[in-house]
């Protein structure tokens, strides 16, 4: 069936965790947003949803560090985090073991993608589905792009794996949904949290809009890090996103600074339709 | 220094509340397993944030150690530009990379 639903998204675990002390214009307009993708992707009828997502060091670390990873598991349980700290309760989150390992094996054709049948989420999928799916119903596979720990992977490889990922999706027959989620600028956990660098953003999110490979791919590390801080390493979830739907164009339907939650909060959906 | 180990420590830490139980009645329990310098035990036993900070922790290692050791989100970030003002710049690690001093 190939994909029903494509889409990018925050997840700064100040959304949830810090909302009480969030400006509630911000924390309201941006909660409706999310309202709205949940909207848009639950009248889709998605069977499963891939989350390529950024983790921070909750199942890797530099002692065995995979570029990608795929999940494999029935369940996942999320957040690894405190609950209180995160402002979401910990819960089982269903897997779909058969449809991951029919992913894996496709996009193993061009990307060597490591997998894990066991994976704990962190704020960079716990957050999202908190708002997207927080009945925690619909089957979630877990994709996981190392934008933490440098060596990180290069721009094309992570537009090679959201090609992969794509021609795998076009060849299960269930209907699928993908998102991408992490932050454009942001110095996450640092002592410049907060800090956001918009007009770096709002260019970014015009090139991603657009679709355009080429823009899109010039993003030097170094250029991001100082530009971007180094969760502007992160823009690789969006990057894979726009591979996995090359050609089309998207909108963006949320882009505010929001410094209490460390992030420009962003809510992006991919315009599938001709 | 041993950057690793110290973050491998906080990353065990940080995924299991166990050990974290463990560390919290008995540090040296737990610290004695990883390859530590007196600076770093120092900074872990304290806890000198601001120091693990400069020594090069990454953030999204430290916030979670930091909230385990009882400091509420601001009084994270204070003590790691407390840090930078006590201990200079970043040394080692992710942040080290521009000039360390941190963006603001
Ligand atoms: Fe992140």
């Amino acid at each position: 069936m190939s994909l029903v639903f494509a889409g990018v998204c925050s997840h700064a675990p100040g959304i949830t965790g810090r909302k009480h002390m969030a400006d509630p214009d911000d924390r309201e307009s941006f909660y409706n947003a999310f309202d709205e993708m949940r909207e848009e992707l639950e009248v889709t009828k998605p069977d499963a949803l891939i989350v390529v997502a950024a983790e921070h060091f909750a199942n890797f670390f530099m002692n065995n560090m995979p570029a990608y990873c795929i999940g494999m598991g029935d369940e996942y349980e999320g957040p690894i985090e405190d609950p209180e700290w995160l402002g979401i309760a910990r819960t089982n989150v269903p897997g779909n073991p058969e449809l991951s390992k029919r992913i894996i094996q496709r996009v193993l054709q061009d990307v060597d993608v490591a997998y894990s049948q066991e994976w704990k989420f962190d704020h960079g999928i716990s957050v999202p589905l908190h708002f997207l799916t927080p009945r925690y119903d619909l089957d979630i596979i877990p994709v996981n792009i190392n934008c933490q720990g440098p060596p990180l992977t290069p721009l094309h490889r992570a537009w090679a794996f959201g090609e992969a990922l794509r021609k795998a999706c076009d060849e299960a027959p269930e209907r699928i949904a993908i998102i991408g989620t992490g932050g454009i600028s942001h110095w996450p956990a640092t002592p410049d949290s907060g800090k956001i660098n918009e007009d770096w953003d709002r260019k970014f999110l015009r090139q991603w809009s657009a679709c355009d490979k080429e823009a899109l791919l010039g993003y030097g590390d170094e250029e991001t890090w100082r530009d971007g801080g180094q969760g502007g390493f992160e823009i690789r979830t969006f990057i894979a996103i726009s591979a996995a739907t090359s050609g089309r164009t998207a909108k963006v339907h949320y882009y505010r600074p929001i410094p209490i939650f460390a992030v420009g909060c962003t809510i992006g959906i991919v315009d599938l339709e001709d | 220094m041993s950057l690793y180990q110290t973050q491998k420590l906080l990353y065990m830490l940080n995924k299991n509340p166990k050990l974290q139980v463990t560390f919290l009645a008995d540090q040296d329990s737990v610290l004695k397993d990883y390859k530590l310098s007196d600076e770093e035990i120092d900074a872990l036993k304290k806890p000198d944030i601001g120091l693990l900070y400069v020594l090069g922790v990454n953030g999204q290692i430290l916030m979670h150690y930091a909230a385990i050791c009882g400091f509420a989100w601001p009084e994270y970030i204070q003590a790691m530009r407390d840090g930078l003002e006590e201990h200079g710049n970043v040394r080692n690690g992710l942040y080290v990379t521009t000039d360390g001093k941190g963006a603001i």
